[in-house]
């Protein structure tokens, strides 16, 4: 028996990552320079002391498996407890993919109850934030509380992006806005629960059987506690705590590592974030080479000129060239006096020479410019984009690309290049 | 070819040359190349030819290969079965336990050799950079049907200094070794011995047993070098890269050749990774102000100022001002205000507070201790 049992679901899609989650779930998707998003609540969970953590995965979880494997990066490689992947599964006729959050967790009933903790951490892999769960814990067994939900202050005028909590003064939940209209208040749901598992065992008991329920903590089971008068109190957090849901945002919390005191600091040697370490010698900047106001990783030479820029273990950039502004993740290989701005290239892309890319006039995305916009371009994994192109603003191109897609050597701002040559401009 | 062959890497010397770096440590744990330490590439050798029962003799100062090495698991070398062995020196009824010699380490752990059931033994020093394919090396041994076979390379013209840190070996055209001498005082020939050989493994338990029976001590003078004529010694010829840390020159000249992106390639990326202990730093964040040119930087680092032709480790701090050049600067040392280094070495957590102007010799680069305050 463990007192305190961490799940985190890393199911989402975090579809408006776009092509960076074309064969990823998004807390698989890399982040700043070394990790990826998972690492940050993970590295929280054993920093919080909790080292029993099972995995929700069902979207496209190879990478995220690999990432994880044994657990041995955060020390969650245990002969008790340690890491557990949770996938879907068949069980007779009753097994299904997961439905829901909460149908998720109570698919893997039999996991917690064998465990059979005192207390449930649920917590999301989509977010940025270093947090001590422990704190929260605390309070939570302070307060004798059936379900304590971690919140943020956010600005007024952003409250209506998200799930708003209305508390009395002893910070007991009053009641629930989802993404309301008019918010009466300013304190965001972290989607970071703390349960008795003794109290969600019933209600998760009683959801699964109501035919009418969409299985979900937000919608389904926090209010139904609620109408029964559980007692409920949110936990204040306070600090950094990102969303990094959408192109920009993830683009901009990249960038804000840049700064000479990044509002979130990685450098805190009792709150380290864990990942698994690529096995690369240190980076090499040859005479001609300049980085300034970056961040670089592990097993880069760097032969041209960096700027404002994340670049991931084992990029190249070659003689001539000059990255801004852009995120540059593990393994893509830039050729000689190739420019590139405010783009964000995944993982081993090989870009020819002479290429530029993010350049142009501004015009937004044809097909979905919800998505690719704010001038930023990006590139999927494993593309290859030939000598001499000019790719504008932005623009999208696919996974796997190859010359065959490039029908010419200009590709205007706002275009998507799919493969199989499939072309939108 | 995994079962076929075990390893044993000794770090046994204790080499007063390499002053203050090797005050607190063995040699074979000399920090390098911004991350590694120098066994770090025997090693991942040795694993890189599926070898995966190594045992370390070790005797001076081992505090820091151990807590390097751990129980191996960044070699993948924690197993259930064989794995990783370190073999300090142990008291026991019989004397001192101190080790008198490699012969006489290879026979105090005499039961590691008899327990294993490898056909081969390939031994080397844990001081030797170098990047070689050691199943290559064992099917020439096979080949050759050597008893003992000798890793060698063709030292470029040097100097008798330079070849006087080795074995030097004169060779015929059959690739035997016909005469070997160790560290002689006049070149007879520019063909060097690695220290890194390959045995049978009981032919090798057969020898020390001979050779401690005779109250000898040494591997290579009084096995090797004693029975040239009646063993078979052939030499292999390695063309790669190959630094023996003998002195302080040597380091900061193996750190200084590192900046060169071909012999990175050599290296770290052909035939295979070299593994080392992590550390789970931040990637290096260069801020505005840095300036940094021809050098190798580590994760962890912070740079704010100028770095020129220099090798910076894990966590090292470079603040606003600061010059660096033709510098060595290991982990987690932090540079001052306004400061400046030229042909320096700082050891491991060092402090140069503002405004300390440093400067060695190209020839004798100044040599700063681990945890110094300046």
């Amino acid at each position: 028996m463990k007192k305190n049992l961490a799940l985190l679901l890393a199911g989402g899609q975090g579809s408006r990552l776009g092509v960076l989650v074309k064969t990823m779930a998004k807390p698989a998707v890399l982040f700043g320079g070394k990790y990826r998003i998972i690492d940050f609540t993970l590295s929280n969970c054993i920093n919080s002391g909790i080292d029993t953590v099972g995995i929700l995965e069902q979207y496209l979880p190879l990478k995220l498996n690999n990432h994880i494997g044994i657990g041995k990066p955060w020390d969650m490689d245990r002969m008790n407890g340690g890491v557990t992947i949770l996938a879907p599964f068949l069980a007779g006729e009753a097994g299904d993919w997961f439905k829901g959050t909460a149908d998720a967790v109570f698919q893997n009933f039999h996991y917690i109850d064998r465990i059979n903790p005192q207390n449930i951490v649920i917590l999301s892999g989509d977010h940025i934030y270093k947090m001590n769960y422990s704190y929260m814990i605390d309070f939570h067994e302070q307060k004798d509380s059936d379900a304590t939900i971690s919140v943020i202050d956010v600005p007024l005028s952003e409250a209506h992006r998200f799930g708003i909590i209305i508390t009395d003064n002893d910070d007991r939940i009053v009641s629930f806005e989802e993404k309301p209209k008019d918010p009466k208040s300013t304190l965001a749901s972290m989607g970071v629960y703390v349960f008795k598992w003794k109290t969600l065992k019933e209600y998760l008991l009683a959801d699964h059987s109501n035919k009418s329920s969409s299985h979900d903590f937000g919608k389904d089971i926090l209010p139904s506690m609620l109408l029964n008068k559980s007692k409920m109190y949110t936990y204040q957090f306070k600090g950094y705590w990102k969303d990094v849901g959408t192109i920009q945002a993830y683009w901009e919390a990249n960038m804000e590592l840049t700064n000479r005191v990044p509002s979130l600091s990685l450098y805190d040697h009792n709150w380290k974030i864990y990942t698994p370490n690529p096995v690369k010698p240190a980076h090499y900047i040859s005479p001609e080479g300049k980085i300034k106001t970056s961040v670089v990783a592990e097993g880069c030479m760097i032969f041209g000129e960096v700027k404002n820029s994340i670049l991931f273990p084992g990029v190249v950039v070659g003689k001539g060239s000059y990255i801004e502004n852009s995120i540059i993740m593990s393994n893509t290989v830039i050729g000689e006096e190739t420019r590139i701005h405010k783009s964000i290239i995944a993982e081993k892309c090989i870009i020819g020479k002479r290429v530029n890319i993010g350049v142009g006039e501004s015009k937004p995305n044809c097909l979905r410019p919800d998505i690719y916009n704010n001038d930023i371009t990006v590139i999927g994994e494993f593309s290859k984009i030939p000598d001499d192109v000019s790719i504008g603003k932005n623009v999208m191109i696919d996974i796997e690309t190859t010359s065959e897609d490039f029908k010419n050597s200009h590709v205007e701002s706002g275009s998507i290049i799919s493969k199989a040559g499939e072309c939108h401009e | 070819m995994s079962n076929k062959m075990m390893g044993i890497i000794f770090s046994l010397g204790n080499t007063e040359n390499m002053l203050e770096l090797t005050k607190m440590r063995a040699a074979s744990a000399v920090p390098v190349g911004g991350k590694y330490r120098a066994i770090d590439f025997p090693l991942s050798n040795m694993v890189n030819a599926d070898i995966v029962n190594i045992g370390i003799l070790t005797q001076y100062n081992y505090r820091s290969l151990m807590d390097h090495i751990g129980s191996g698991k960044e070699w993948d070398l924690d197993r259930k079965n064989d794995g990783l062995f370190i073999f300090p020196p142990y008291l026991n009824p019989s004397g001192s336990g101190w080790y008198r010699g490699t012969a006489d380490a290879l026979f105090t752990n005499l039961s590691f050799l008899v327990r294993s059931d490898e056909d081969y033994v390939v031994l080397s020093d844990g001081n030797l950079i170098y990047k070689a394919d050691l199943s290559e090396f064992l099917d020439k041994h096979i080949e050759t049907g050597a008893d003992i076979s000798v890793m060698v390379k063709k030292m470029p013209s040097g100097s008798v200094t330079e070849l006087q840190k080795f074995g030097q070996v004169m060779i015929d055209n059959n690739d035997r070794i016909i005469d070997y001498a160790q560290k002689p005082e006049r070149k007879i020939s520019d063909v060097c011995s690695m220290n890194v050989f390959i045995i049978k493994r009981e032919l090798l338990i057969s020898l020390i047993q001979d050779c401690i029976a005779h109250g000898n001590y040494d591997f290579i003078v009084d096995i090797i070098l004693k029975n040239l004529d009646k063993l078979k010694v052939f030499g292999f010829y390695y063309d790669g890269y190959f630094k023996n840390l003998y002195n302080v020159a040597d380091f900061y000249a193996f750190n200084m050749d590192l900046l060169n992106p071909s012999l990175l390639h050599e290296l770290f990326v052909r035939r295979g990774k070299i593994y080392t202990k992590v550390k789970d730093e931040v990637p290096a964040k260069y801020n505005a102000e840095a300036n940094v040119t021809n050098s190798i930087v580590a994760d962890g680092c912070v740079i704010e100022g100028d770095v020129h032709n220099s090798v910076l480790f894990r966590g090292v701090i470079i603040s606003r001002g600061v010059s660096v050049k033709n510098s060595i600067i290991l982990q987690g040392s932090v540079i001052g205000m306004n400061s400046t280094l030229d042909y320096v070495i700082i050891d491991k957590e060092a402090h140069i507070t503002e405004n300390k102007h440093l400067r060695g010799e190209a020839t004798w680069p100044l040599l700063i201790g681990k945890n110094a305050v300046v």
